[in-house]
């Protein structure tokens, strides 16, 4: 009989705080005071409303794809809200819920999806990058940016968020790796929404949870209820604690689903279970924080309906100030090409004058 | 002052712009305590430390991709590929973010970066080190590819590259890393981008080329002076964006034209030379432009690689067909 000896082990933690029935399974950390709920529900609310006036926008014609986050809002306005300002964000292509929370303005998002450049341009965060729509490339430049951040001895931390697809590409593994090995300050923040378009997470991956694919990088992980806007703060909070105190990298999995299709140009009736979804909703982040601030008398129908409005006039000015700017003017295809124009183009330049 | 080889100019160039920038980080696979394969950066670690100077994980488009995190912060990373084969997958990260980096945030990111890559045959070295695939690279908007075809070329054009605040391939000829040796200062001179180099004067053809190509077209030219040809020689040295105006100009003086390329022929630099000099240079011309390039094959293992490599011959033949 062989004897083989165990040389490595591992667990994989999970944290909820408010479960799917809006009741607290533990204490709630210190930051989760009634002020702070209440903003976080705020924060997820117009992030809801956003996604549906752009789902509609696409319908009318106004905008070209979009990729709604209906159903992840607590996870992109945790994420956001945790960072600091001078930590920097490599996001990926359903992430502007994340970019809203570090003060990115409503009408660069929609700029972008309506096909206009600049709104990547005025970034508040200046180092933020755009979001990435190839997959997984942005866990490359996180770890670029840490490098950069380590080299500066500065204290700041990077995060880069991923889908779950995203977890299958060699450019998130390579870049867990890089950051194990160099003691890079990264949080990788995988939303696991459970569909890469129309491949579900039980086929991505034989993988029995996504954060452990950590684990062969030497990183911490650890996974959260992607729906429970305090386990995702807190986890984010801890981890990138770590990373600028300690230039330490963690992966932290929230487990969401996606309410929405993949895109305004995708129809997931065509591969997903209407059971499945409907026992989402169940498990939908803002309802179940609402439910929970209602039953502390925090929150009622008044309110609620008075900060519908008042989301719904925020969005609307945003679109009105987009569609009123000025159009770019086709040679800006040009303009920043390079730093200057070389020899070479200035024939094809003057053709667009 | 000391005659120094390619190879060794390209060291000379990384440790003056190190000294100078503190913001010049250089790493990639094997170049730190072991110098690089080709040693072109030996001696940096000692001199810089291991910040600066550092040996990554296998993985290029890792490599490729931190390259375009640490330029957002200001950094001017020189990242080496090992061998132009291995660049590969690293592309996507090239094509689809540093090269559009710039544009994407209408100026906000850009990307001061420097990929290095060996690249090119006739050194018998085995299946995927002898490619010369400059051209997919050309073809991209956002980058620019720079080859230099001698050791002063090598120090000034990587000091350019690595002065630019847009991202450079730069493509190290390997044949001839040391083939040739020359005197070049360590003046800290750059050599302009976007620029070819008129090498030799002469007025009865031009004979374009870049890399070590350079080396045949010099030879070739000399034979055939001996015939009474006499050949301008440019070295194209920035492929992209392409220097056509001295091209032309040239061309205008000896109505004759042949590009010689170690690259496969389709879609090439070569063929977008041709198809410039035809639009724009018709009237020019005196003869059919020529083209003497590596064939449209996978590039052969070490003992056919001869075959494929053009030849003195070839040149010295085809230039006496358009004359």
């Amino acid at each position: 009989m062989t004897s083989l000896k165990t040389i490595a082990t591992f667990q994989i933690s999970y944290l909820q705080y408010l479960n799917e029935q809006h009741e607290s399974v533990q204490p709630f950390p210190a930051f989760a005071t009634p002020n702070f709920l209440l903003d976080v529900y705020k924060r997820m609310t117009l992030l809801r409303v956003f996604d549906t006036q752009m789902v509609n926008l696409h319908r009318t014609g106004k905008i070209g794809t979009f990729p709604s986050s209906q159903g992840q809002e607590a996870l992109f306005v945790a994420i956001g809200l945790a960072m600091a300002k001078e930590d920097v964000l490599c996001s990926f292509y359903r992430d502007h819920g994340t970019l809203i929370q570090r003060a990115y303005a409503l009408t660069d998002i929609l700029a972008y999806w309506a096909g206009d450049e600049r709104g990547n341009l005025s970034n508040p965060n200046n180092h933020d990058f755009p979001i990435c729509i190839p997959i997984a490339g942005q866990c490359l430049h996180a770890t670029g940016v840490a490098y950069a951040i380590n080299y500066r001895h500065e204290k700041k931390a990077v995060v880069t968020s991923v889908g779950d697809g995203g977890t299958s590409k060699g450019d998130f593994y390579e870049a867990m790796n890089l950051a194990g090995a160099w003691q890079l300050p990264v949080v990788f923040v995988i939303d696991n929404n459970q569909w890469a378009i129309s491949v579900p997470r039980e086929k991505q991956t034989a993988s029995q949870t996504l954060a452990q694919k950590a684990i062969a990088a030497g990183l911490d992980c650890l996974q959260v209820d992607g729906n429970d806007v305090i386990a995702v703060f807190d986890a984010m909070k801890n981890a990138l604690t770590q990373a600028r105190d300690n230039h330490k990298a963690t992966v932290i999995e929230a487990l969401s689903y996606r309410l929405a299709d993949h895109t305004t140009v995708d129809d997931a009736s065509r591969y997903s279970d209407a059971e499945e979804k409907k026992a989402a909703w169940k498990k939908e982040p803002i309802a179940r924080l609402g439910f929970y601030l209602e039953s502390k008398q925090l929150w009622n129908r008044d309110k609620e309906a008075a900060l519908q409005h008042e989301c719904k006039i925020i969005v609307e000015k945003a679109f009105q100030d987009y569609f009123a700017r000025d159009k770019q003017k086709p040679t800006s295809m040009f303009d920043y090409l390079f730093e200057q124009l070389p020899n070479a183009d200035i024939d094809q330049y003057n053709e667009l004058l | 002052m000391s005659a120094i080889t390619l190879v060794e100019a390209v060291n000379q160039a990384l440790a003056y712009e190190m000294a100078h920038d503190h913001d010049v980080i250089v790493f990639g696979e094997d170049i730190a305590k072991n110098g690089g394969v080709f040693r072109a950066t030996v001696g940096l670690l000692e001199k810089f430390g291991s910040d600066r100077v550092l040996d990554t994980p296998l993985a290029e488009s890792m490599i490729a991709g931190m390259a375009i995190g640490m330029a957002s912060q200001g950094l001017k990373p020189v990242a080496e590929f090992q061998f132009m084969g291995f660049i590969y997958s690293g592309l996507d990260q090239i094509l689809s973010h540093a090269a559009r980096m710039r544009n994407r945030t209408r100026g906000r990111i850009h990307c001061p970066i420097v990929y290095r890559a060996p690249y090119g045959g006739g050194i018998h070295a085995p299946e995927h080190h002898s490619e010369s695939m400059e051209a997919l690279f050309a073809h991209i908007p956002g980058i620019r590819v720079v080859i230099p075809s001698s050791p002063a070329k090598a120090y000034g054009l990587l000091l350019a590259s690595i002065r630019n605040p847009d991202p450079v391939l730069f493509l190290e000829p390997k044949r001839i890393y040391r083939l040739i040796k020359q005197e070049v200062a360590d003046d800290g001179k750059a050599l302009p981008l976007d620029r070819c180099f008129i090498v030799k004067s002469g007025n009865d053809v031009t004979l374009i080329s870049w890399g070590a190509m350079l080396k045949e077209t010099m030879e070739a030219a000399q034979q055939l002076e001996n015939d009474g040809i006499s050949c301008e020689i440019i070295d194209v040295a920035t492929v992209s964006p392409l220097d056509m105006n001295t091209i032309l100009t040239s061309v205008e003086k000896t109505g004759h034209v042949v590009i010689i390329q170690e690259a496969p022929r389709a879609c090439s630099v070569s063929a977008d030379i041709a198809a410039n000099l035809a639009e724009f240079g018709f009237d020019l011309l005196k003869a059919p432009i020529q083209r003497v390039t590596g064939y449209d094959t996978v590039m052969p293992y070490a003992q056919l690689e001869k075959y494929y490599m053009p030849s003195i011959e070839r040149i010295i033949n085809t230039v006496r067909d358009t004359q």
